[in-house]
C-alpha cells in the first residue's frame, strides 16, 4: 500500500522504516530536513521536505494516490488539521492521527477521526505495571 | 453578547477593545502570562491565561454560553482546532477563524468553521485593485452563498472586442450584470450587447469559475 507519513520524529522515522522494510511504498514529510537523519541509510522510501498542512506539499507527497495517511508531528493541532485535509479534501481511505491531549483525542475520535493519544495509553500501561 | 476571543496578539487586542466598546461581554484566552497581565492591567479582568484549544479551559470560561467564538492566533491550525472544539464540544452557534494561508479558506469551510477572515487575502485584494493591468479584480465576497462579485476589464487587443455577449461561452456559474463604459451610463449587458475595448464588466461568479470567466471575457486561454 501507499503510505504518507507527516513528521519524521522518532516515531515517524521508525514507522516509515518498518513499513518500507515490509515492502510498502512510503513517503515521509517533514518541514526540517535535519529530521531525515533519523532514517537509516538503506531506507527505500521517499523523504520529502514540506509542510504537511499545505495542500501543495501533500500533493507532491502523492496524497491523491495514498491508501493511508499518518500525522505524527509534535503539534496536536497540526496533526488534526493535516488529518482532516487528507480525509475530507483528498479522500484518503484511512487516516491516523496522534493527539497527545486525551480530551482532544476523545473529541476527534467521536467526530470519526482515528486518533491515538500516546499520553493516555502510556499512562495506562505504567499504571498497570505499577499495580501488578 | 458573550464573545470569546482566542489569542491576545495585536488582532485579538484591538478586536477585544472594539467589542468591549460596543458593550459586549468579552473574554480573551491567551497562553502568554506577560501579554495576559498587560491586557488585564489595561482593560480590567478580561484575560484568561491558557490554551484556547483545551476543553478544560473552555469549560472554565463558560464557552457553552458563548454566542460567538473568534480565534485570531497567528497559527491557522490552532485557530481551526479551537473553533472545532468550541463548535463540537460546546455548541457555540458562531465560530470565526483568522487564517494566514488563503488556501485554507475552503478547507476551513469544509470542516465546519462558520466564517474565515484572511488578512492576507484582504491585503491582496486591495493591492490588486491598484494594479491597472490586472485583468480581474475582486470587489466583494458573498460568504454564505459562496459567490463573489468581480470586475473584468476587456483589454484593447482582446479577441472578444466586437463580439456580442450572446456569442461568449461564459461559465454556467457566472452572471454578467453590469457593463461600465467610459463616458456612458452603466449598461445592463444583454445577449445583443457588443463588447468594446476597455469595457469593464461586473459579474457575479463562484471562485472556481473565476478563471474561466476571465478567459471567456478576454478571449484568451
Amino acid at each position: 500500500m501507499k503510505v504518507v507519513i507527516m513528521g519524521c520524529g522518532r516515531v515517524g522515522a521508525r514507522l516509515a522504516t518498518l513499513l518500507a522494510e515490509d515492502g510498502h511504498n512510503v513517503t515521509i514529510l517533514d518541514n526540517d530536513d535535519y529530521s531525515f537523519r533519523r532514517l537509516p541509510p538503506e531506507f527505500k522510501g521517499t523523504a520529502l521536505l514540506g509542510n504537511g498542512i499545505d495542500q501543495g506539499a501533500l500533493k507532491s507527497a502523492g496524497i491523491k494516490e495514498a491508501d493511508v495517511f499518518v500525522a505524527l508531528t509534535q503539534g496536536d493541532n497540526r496533526n488534526v488539521m493535516a488529518t482532516q485535509i487528507a480525509k475530507y479534501i483528498f479522500g484518503v481511505p484511512r487516516v491516523v492521527c496522534r493527539i497527545y491531549d486525551p480530551l482532544r483525542q476523545e473529541m476527534y475520535s467521536t467526530l470519526g477521526i482515528e486518533a491515538i493519544s500516546p499520553t493516555k495509553i502510556f499512562a495506562q500501561i505504567l499504571k498497570e505495571k505499577l499495580e501488578s | 453578547m458573550y464573545i470569546i476571543v482566542v489569542g491576545g496578539g495585536r488582532v485579538g487586542y484591538y478586536l477585544t477593545k472594539a467589542l468591549l466598546d460596543e458593550g459586549h461581554e468579552v473574554l480573551i484566552i491567551e497562553k502568554n502570562a506577560t501579554i495576559c497581565k498587560s491586557i488585564d492591567d489595561e482593560m480590567g479582568n478580561v484575560c484568561f491565561r491558557g490554551d484556547g484549544c483545551e476543553t478544560a479551559n473552555l469549560t472554565e470560561v463558560g464557552t457553552n454560553r458563548a454566542d460567538m467564538f473568534i480565534a485570531v492566533t497567528g497559527d491557522d491550525e490552532d485557530n481551526l482546532v479551537a473553533c472545532q472544539v468550541a463548535k463540537h464540544k460546546f455548541n457555540v452557534p458562531r465560530t470565526i477563524a483568522r487564517i494566514r494561508n488563503p488556501a485554507n479558506e475552503i478547507i476551513f469551510k469544509k470542516l465546519g468553521i462558520d466564517v474565515t477572515v484572511s488578512s492576507t487575502n484582504i491585503i491582496l485584494e486591495h493591492i490588486e485593485e491598484e494594479v491597472p493591468t490586472h485583468p480581474l479584480t475582486h470587489l466583494l465576497t458573498i460568504r454564505d452563498k459562496g459567490l463573489e462579485i468581480v470586475e473584468v476589464k476587456i483589454p484593447a487587443d482582446a479577441a472578444t472586442v466586437g463580439k456580442t455577449v450572446g456569442e461568449l461561452s461564459l461559465p454556467e456559474e457566472s452572471t454578467l450584470f453590469l457593463l461600465l463604459r467610459k463616458q456612458q451610463k452603466p449598461i445592463i449587458p444583454k445577449a445583443n450587447t457588443t463588447l468594446q475595448a476597455e469595457d469593464k464588466i461586473i459579474a457575479v461568479t463562484t471562485p472556481e469559475s473565476e478563471e474561466a470567466l476571465r478567459a471567456a471575457l478576454s478571449g484568451t486561454k
